[in-house]
């Protein structure tokens, strides 16, 4: 791969991807890896994201289930629309 | 099966009960929080000595107690310790932390300040020490196999990156050494909230698997349920992993569980400090997630060296073991390099695979345990932090 990914996604069934570069700005056309098959997309960023910072996938809805590593990480609680940054505004743990 | 890590070697210490160490520490080892004033003057006195002071140690009980003298005889016996002198308030606890040591054969001596003074403590204990130097300083490294060495981990201000990189390069060093023979240490036991189905079903056996899962469930019921005053939400995650983008602890949990690898099985758990009793193999240490008393609790159960991955840059070390820093973050990498040892970044950008980065992180064991001092002991950094219990009497 020549091209630096914007975006690693560990497992197909994830709905949240994470930015691994500095700077990410909204607009940006991103490469995105899936790590576990090396395959790749792109989508299109929805905000300015910081590096480590998560992005949806896909559209969630609030009550809907996050999934990263192919695991439950929480419950998203708003809208959130496919593209944009997904943090402890709009998703929370479903432990504590 | 031979591999290709199956010939590796150090150069390091041969101890008197045949444990390895790769470093050769001369320790003055205070029994309790009003005997650290000698301990440091003996250190400042004899060069070459290392003065390990801390916060406890008077007026514990029970189990807590138990936990105290555990963390001192285990400090004392870490084979990276050359020799020790013990320093304390009193004869009768200062006697019972020197005879734990003692166990190992190595060479201690013990020094009470009662019906003595400090004056008196320092000058006795002094010339002991400068004994244990010089006879330390001509102890000579000898040829040792990798697989001789305990090696544990912990990581510590986690982001999404550790998942990604540095907790995996763990992993990955993991499942290529244990089947060497090495002896291997993880624990953080409230940080696997959120993956404790997986981490289960990573037991040996199912009676292991259970016996973990309820140590996991005491965790949850008698320290976190019993002391919640809120979500949690300021603590796990902490401030640091959400500014890293960690947005809940299953989130941290699944990355925290990648430094266990994808064939690792635990053979044991282990209570805090505990050293490990069923031979060589992975142990789980039931342990806090704060960094500098893990590590510390670790090097009290035998760990020799310890692998630390970290994503937003945490700089801990530790008195007796060195701590080498993993990192996947290229933010981390440009602002604080000075701390990390193995820059693993290039997984992020899909140019090195978590394979390559395992070869990087055992080559850098290897380098450490010959000597090369690691970023943390460069810097001076010697968090020692024993882990309380309760209240004292």
């Amino acid at each position: 791969m020549t091209e630096i990914p914007h975006l690693l996604v560990h497992e197909q069934a994830d709905n949240v991807g994470v930015v691994v570069v500095e700077g990410l700005t909204a607009g940006t056309d991103m490469l995105c890896c899936v790590t576990h098959d090396n395959s790749t997309f792109r989508l299109t960023a929805g905000a300015d994201v910081p590096i480590g910072h998560k992005i949806a996938l896909k559209d969630l809805k609030d009550g809907d289930t996050a999934t990263k590593y192919g695991e439950d990480i929480g419950k998203i609680i708003a809208d959130i629309p496919k593209g944009a940054h997904v943090h402890t505004h709009n998703c929370k743990t479903k432990r504590w | 099966m031979a591999s290709k890590y199956s010939n590796l070697t150090v150069s390091a210490f041969r101890r008197e009960n045949g444990r390895v160490g790769v470093r050769n520490h001369v320790v003055i080892l205070p029994v309790d929080d009003i005997s650290n004033a000698a301990c440091e003057a003996v250190a400042n006195n004899v060069k070459g000595t290392l003065a390990i002071p801390h916060a406890y140690g008077r007026l514990q009980f029970g189990e807590d107690l138990d936990l105290h003298f555990r963390t001192m005889i285990g400090t004392g016996a870490n084979p990276n310790v050359a020799a020790v002198v013990v320093i304390g308030i009193e004869p009768g606890w200062t006697k019972r932390i020197a005879d734990g040591i003692r166990e190992t054969g190595k060479q201690v001596a013990e020094f009470s300040i009662e019906q003595n003074g400090d004056f008196e403590t320092i000058r006795a204990a002094s010339w002991k020490a400068k004994d244990f130097v010089h006879w330390a300083t001509e102890l000579q490294r000898e040829e040792c196999s990798v697989s001789e060495l305990w090696v544990s981990t912990k990581c510590g201000e986690s982001d999404t990156t550790t998942g990604l990189g540095s907790c995996p390069t763990v992993g990955n060093m993991y499942d290529k050494l244990l089947p060497e023979g090495i002896t291997g240490f993880f624990g953080e036991t409230s940080e696997i909230t959120g993956a404790e189905h997986i981490c289960q079903k990573r037991a040996i056996n199912e009676e292991v698997g259970e016996r973990w899962y309820k140590m996991w469930k005491a965790y949850q019921d008698d320290v976190i349920f019993a002391h919640q005053t809120d979500d949690l939400s300021d603590s796990q995650p902490t401030k640091g992993n959400i500014e890293g983008g960690l947005t809940t602890i299953e989130e941290k949990a699944l990355g925290n569980l990648e430094k266990i690898g994808r064939t690792s099985q635990f053979i044991d758990i282990l209570e805090p400090a505990e050293a490990p009793g069923q031979g060589n193999g992975l142990y789980f240490m039931d342990s806090s997630s704060a960094a500098a008393e893990c590590v510390t609790l670790m090097a009290a159960g035998g760990a020799v060296i310890h692998t630390f991955p970290t994503g937003q840059g945490n700089v801990v070390g530790n008195p007796i073991v060195p701590v080498i820093k993993i990192t996947a973050n290229p933010r981390t990498v440009r602002t604080m390099s000075e701390h990390v040892d193995v820059d693993v970044s290039g997984i992020l950008r899909r140019e090195m695979t978590i394979d390559e980065a395992g070869d990087d992180l055992i080559d850098m064991i290897r380098r450490t345990a010959n000597g090369r001092n690691t970023a943390a002991e460069a810097l001076g950094h010697r968090e020692f932090s024993m882990t309380k219990l309760y209240r004292s009497a």
